[in-house]
């Protein structure tokens, strides 16, 4: 199966570096040591702000890092390198779907993420924060399938602005204001309950939550039982409906394809 | 002196040429920069609906640290370049021989080749932050803030460039990509806030061995006259000299040892 393959390659491509095993658990433990320290200045002697005690806190920040040392990848940039450089007219008469291609390579990068960076990251962030950990398994259960969620909203999201490369050229100014919105409105370093009543109706209405926020108050606790089944639905409906505009998108694109100076 | 001036300049000029052939980019550059600001700015305004205070330092303060951190950032931001690219393009592929064959210090040309103006942005939302944190709190400004602020900020991106440039330099070595820099990149973020909110182990850590506290907090603790940083602030050149000596020793010793990629 070409799909596998594509995953296994790209896998061992991450495997091939040395320096990447433990450049992203040090990377992703400086950024949350930053906001661990930030926050904990912030409690000082509270010992909850928001409903969230200073331990669910931590737990937070440790938790969304570490996932998106998992989720995140560049398969907007990837996509659009390829439209604009032309390479992505080579790609379209390769026997295989060159969306279905891109997204599961994303996958095997997301495998090595997974195994060399997300969990020992976990791991080491546990030994040098104050970590609650969850005891429960259908915590872990109930968390690992929606940061698998996650990872397909990023990735199908990363898509979809790649995409518009196809019709604006030059659409490196949308894919920066996406990377953006993604570091505010998906609650990455700071859970969204925190921002005013007005923005947190907007962000009701966006796919950023379900990338990060979701599943992070998934593992501390925050979202239980049905209100955790409702999370995961909701960003079972999101990967639906980008897989959807990413579909027609690519569609309507492959008759649109004007070739950069290829 | 006046040649390394004259060399300054022309450079400049050809980056500006440049630049405005594709003036979209430019301005899209611009604008980001400023939006990413915007993450650190909105994060403190969100904490501070919270608290009044973090580890005793009100709003106003911190926003001021923070618009302090900005220049030195800024500037750095426009000469890093050429240190950040060093082992990849001078090293790997050889670039270096260039720079050594030509009658000027290959140190200059290094950071002339990759200057960008953009980052300068930086400056301009630097000061607008600290001209509005500063209004808020009422300080009292004297004559003489205004140069030693143009001799701290000199002094903290001389400690980005000697710690940069430092870990850069170690290419001339190991010549494989390290991948240092981008590594230790993230720690400088460090730096912009009150070192009161970390540990002892890292308080130590940014003061001593990667310097980040002189980059914004140390420096900015100055202007907003709090007392018991006033040696760690006027130290600023100080350990600002001393950290680019370093490096510039570490890069003198490469270059003696440097032998050419061979390609």
């Amino acid at each position: 199966m070409a799909y596998v393959e594509m995953i296994r390659i790209r896998f061992l491509t991450m495997l091939a570096y040395r320096l990447n095993y433990f450049s992203g658990i040090f990377t992703y433990i400086i950024y949350t040591g930053g906001y661990y320290f930030l926050w904990s200045a912030v409690y000082a002697n509270r010992t909850s702000l928001g409903g969230m005690t200073a331990g669910a806190m931590t737990t937070y920040l440790a938790v969304s890092w570490m996932t998106r040392s998992f989720y995140f990848n560049n398969l907007d940039r990837e996509i659009a390198d390829e439209i604009k450089s032309g390479a992505v007219a080579i790609q379209l008469i390769r026997p295989y779907n060159y969306l279905a291609g891109k997204l599961v390579s994303a996958m095997g990068e997301g495998l090595f993420r997974l195994l060399f960076w997300m969990i020992p990251g976990m791991a080491v962030a546990a030994f040098l924060f104050p970590v609650e950990l969850p005891t429960s398994p259908a915590t872990y259960g109930l968390w690992a399938f929606a940061g698998l969620m996650a990872f397909l909203v990023n990735a199908l999201l990363n898509a979809v602005f790649g995409l518009l490369t196809f019709f604006l050229h030059n659409a490196q100014g949308l894919r920066w204001a996406k990377s953006l919105a993604t570091d505010l409105l998906s609650g990455l370093f700071l859970p969204l309950h925190f921002y005013p009543d007005w923005l947190q109706v907007i962000i009701r209405w966006l796919p950023f939550q379900t990338i990060s926020y979701l599943p992070n108050m998934i593992f501390t606790g925050g979202l239980r039982g049905h209100d955790a089944w409702a999370a995961i639905g909701l960003q079972a409906a999101w990967v639906v409906g980008l897989a959807a505009l990413t579909w027609r998108l690519w569609l309507r694109a492959r008759r649109y394809l004007v070739v950069q100076g290829g | 002196m006046k040649f390394y001036w004259d060399l300054f300049w022309s450079y400049i000029a050809q980056y500006a040429k440049g630049r405005l052939e594709y003036r979209a980019d430019l301005l899209a550059g611009l604008i980001t920069d400023v939006l990413y600001q915007s993450v650190a700015i909105i994060f403190l305004l969100v904490v501070f609906q919270q608290v009044p205070t973090l580890a005793g330092w009100r709003q106003e303060e911190v926003f001021f640290i923070y618009g302090y951190f900005l220049l030195p950032y800024a500037i750095f931001g426009a000469l890093a370049n050429g240190v950040w690219d060093f082992t990849d393009r001078y090293i790997i592929k050889g670039e270096l021989d260039r720079l050594l064959l030509r009658p000027v210090n290959s140190l200059f040309q290094l950071i002339l080749e990759g200057i960008e103006l953009e980052p300068l942005m930086g400056l301009i939302t630097g000061v607008a932050i600290m001209v509005w944190s500063g209004g808020a709190l009422g300080l009292d400004w004297r004559w003489f803030d205004v140069p030693l602020m143009l001799l701290l900020t000199a002094g903290s991106t001389l400690v980005y460039m000697g710690i940069y440039l430092s870990l850069a330099a170690i290419g001339f070595w190991y010549d494989g990509r390290t991948g240092l820099l981008p590594l230790l990149w993230n720690v400088n973020n460090y730096g912009r806030y009150p070192t009161a909110i970390y540990n002892k182990a890292l308080r130590i850590l940014l003061s001593w061995i990667f310097p980040f506290a002189f980059v914004g907090f140390y420096p900015a603790a100055y202007f907003l006259r709090r007392e018991a940083f006033l040696v760690w602030s006027l130290l600023t050149p100080v350990m600002g000299v001393a950290a680019f000596g370093v490096a510039v020793a570490i890069w003198r010793a490469g270059i003696k040892r440097y032998h050419g990629a061979g390609s």
